[in-house]
């Protein structure tokens, strides 16, 4: 194990795809300027500046990735997603199926976004959701370093559409990453902490924030089980099942906007398969249908905190007695 | 731009796009003619089902049938086409089968996509028509990165990206032009200038008459030319690869042709300016090669008589084959989301 920043993960993950696979390229706006490191490996046919059009920045991989080369790109701040909707939208997600099978579109769209720069909603703003509705696609939100490298790894060497999400408050984060190849497949949740009176399931920045909401009521005598969803499509429907039948209780924590978010679809899946385990409603502790502010103290309110999470989990508890 | 490796390349050679079906030589003018009446014959057949109830409609290349086996017969094997919802001409100059371009509209089994895509976007890939797109300024958007895989793979062919005049107001049209330019891709950009943008005539989206004029501002080179003579076509055509091929960089044809028909089938026209219809009719690019023919190519009225019965029979039984062929299994409904 080497302690390393979730930076650094993913640069690792992107040299070490770079170099197995010669047909593996990154561009986008700034990338060859700021990772100089791959441009000065791979060489600027493989390491590529481009216009400021993300349009044509996702059209481009998608269009290459169709025809045998596996393009990274990074569209920088999820909100400029908006700009490139079309293409990873309408062509990467549909033309496989249109075509009936003629082509693959296997390529990664780095994003970051979510709570902790100050920079207000048209920088971050947590919009996975959108795509993990869109057929054909996928989605990837890690929450610590070992992750970041080994689903980008994965997400790399997918044949399919991958929408990897950075969540910014994370960037800088150390963690352990073990030595050599680590690859986590897509679709595989996590059980960051086993417990069995109530489960937390969470993905990104608030995976840590259920940890130390597990530990406040631990303290009390609750034992919560954390989930880190790690992909959110294909959801690891099993595991989050598993888990509900387990505990009988389950609160869906994430960052992004309540209505129709991530929560709302893990409610209903265990509302529709797990209904009999129940001993309390689901419930979902979720960002604000609001536009992400930039001042600090705004800016943390919308993220869940730690005591929203324990509350809503002693609410829970509270119900069976 | 240099390959990025020849393993790599030997790689990607595996699950190439290099067209692997048989593409019809179009050189001679017998062959030209009998293609754009093929063309004709199919968008008629299919337009008077459509009419009829219970086919799915289409939008038609009547009209424009010039400006598609101009381009497509100066293309070789190697070159790559992307096009769009109005994709009948481009495909069957390239060489798709009637058939089963007929079984995707009615959207059954034999049809190209398995009748996933209906007419709007069929792609051959063994012919090298990839990634077709309805959305309209899609296949601007994704030309690029296939002329980035045909030069980074080492790849022989140029990339030919026929969009409308429509497509031209889009602004991935000027973000597509500006990479090609940027980075020096190996694309023909065909513009079929047609006049109309569904609904509405081109008059009323532009200022100025042509879309060539957007090339310059790019350093892009470009022509604009008659897209209802099949020869001037080709001739550009011809002139606008060796300019590809000698620079290495990016092309803008422009081709001026008319939308004979409705935006979608069926369309009365009743917008349309019977005037300006009525003299674009009369340069019907059919009735131009028949006359031409006629007048100076050694053909008889016999011949040209006989090429059309061979035309309308492969229709017959294009329109037979489709038929027969069964519906999808809706358990296909499921199936080609994932790799
Ligand atoms: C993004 C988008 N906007 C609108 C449409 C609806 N639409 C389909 S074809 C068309 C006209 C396109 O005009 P042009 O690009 O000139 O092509 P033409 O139909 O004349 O061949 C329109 C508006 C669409 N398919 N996609
Ligand atoms: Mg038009």
């Amino acid at each position: 194990m080497t302690t390393i920043t979730v930076y650094d993960a993913m640069a690792q993950a992107l040299a070490e795809e770079m170099r197995r696979d010669a047909r593996v390229l990154m561009f986008g706006e700034g990338v060859a300027t700021k990772r100089a490191e791959l441009l000065a490996e791979f060489g600027s046919t493989r390491v590529r500046n481009t216009p400021l059009a993300e349009g044509i920045i996702a059209g481009t991989a998608v269009g290459a990735a169709a025809t045998g080369l596996r393009p990274v790109i990074d569209l920088l701040f999820a909100p400029f997603l908006c700009y490139a909707m079309d293409e990873l939208v309408n062509s990467a997600g549909k033309l496989r199926y249109l075509s009936g099978g003629q082509f693959e579109f296997p390529l990664v769209a780095i994003a970051m976004t979510g709570a902790g720069w100050a920079v207000g909603s048209q920088h971050n703003h947590n919009v996975e959701a959108w795509f993990a509705h869109a057929p054909g696609l996928k989605v990837v939100m890690p929450s610590n370093a070992a992750d970041f490298k080994g689903l980008l790894k994965s997400a790399v060497r997918d044949d399919n559409p991958v929408l990897f999400f950075v969540d910014i408050g994370l960037l800088y984060q150390p963690g352990e990453v073990p030595d050599g190849e680590t690859l986590v497949p897509l679709g595989q949740a996590a059980i960051a902490r086993p417990g069995q009176d109530v489960t937390l399931v969470s993905y990104a920045k608030t995976v840590p924030v259920c940890l130390q909401a597990a530990d406040a009521l631990a303290a009390e005598g609750i034992a919560a089980e954390v989930i880190d969803l790690r992909t959110i499509k294909p959801l690891d429907e099993a595991m989050v099942l598993a888990s509900a039948r387990r505990t009988g209780r389950v609160v869906v924590v994430h960052e992004a906007s309540r209505t129709c978010g991530v929560g709302a679809e893990v409610a209903a899946l265990v509302a529709e398969h797990a209904f009999d385990s129940l001993k309390a409603p689901v419930r979902r502790v979720t960002g604000p249908d609001a536009p992400p502010p930039a001042s600090y103290p705004l800016e943390q309110a919308f993220v869940p905190g730690v005591d929203a999470i324990a509350e809503a989990v002693r609410a829970l508890v509270r119900k069976l007695h | 731009m240099n390959p990025v490796s020849p393993a790599a390349a030997a790689r990607a050679a595996a699950s190439a796009t290099t067209p692997s079906a048989v593409i019809p030589r179009l050189d001679q003018p017998e062959a030209l003619l009998e293609a754009m009446l093929l063309i004709r014959a199919y968008e008629l057949r299919l337009s008077a089902r459509s009419a009829q109830g219970g086919t799915p409609s289409t939008c038609t290349a009547v009209g424009q049938e010039a400006a598609a086996v101009g381009v497509v017969s100066v293309l070789t094997a190697d070159d790559l086409i992307l096009t769009n919802h109005r994709s009948a001409g481009h495909l069957l100059a390239r060489g798709a089968d009637p058939g089963r371009m007929m079984a995707e509209v009615l959207g059954r089994r034999d049809g190209y996509c398995k009748g996933k895509s209906g007419s709007l976007h069929i792609s051959v890939r063994e012919l090298g028509v990839v990634l077709t797109s309805t959305i309209v300024g899609g296949e601007l958007s994704l030309a690029t990165g296939v002329a980035l895989s045909q030069t980074m793979l080492g790849r022989p062919g140029i990339v030919a990206c026929f969009f409308g005049d429509g497509a031209a107001g889009e602004g991935i049209f000027h973000e597509s032009l500006n990479l090609a330019a940027v980075w020096k891709l190996p694309i023909l950009y065909v513009c079929e200038n047609n006049e109309w943008q569904a609904f509405v005539h081109r008059r009323e989206t532009m200022v100025g008459e042509r879309i060539a004029a957007r090339a310059a501002p790019y350093g892009i080179a470009s022509a604009t030319v008659d897209g209802n003579d099949v020869d001037a076509v080709r001739t550009a055509a011809r002139a606008a690869i060796d300019s590809i091929r000698d620079s290495g960089e990016p092309f803008l044809l422009e081709l001026l042709t008319y939308r004979l028909r409705g935006h979608f089938e069926p369309d009365d026209q009743a917008y349309v300016n019977a005037a300006e219809l009525a003299a674009w009719q009369a340069r019907d690019p059919i009735e131009r090669l028949k006359a031409r023919l006629l007048a100076g190519g050694g053909f008889t009225t016999g011949d040209l008589n006989g090429i059309d019965a061979r035309v309308n029979a492969r229709i017959d039984a294009a329109m037979a084959f489709a038929e027969a062929s069964p519906w999808p299994d809706t358990s296909d409904l499921l199936t080609d989301i994932y790799a």
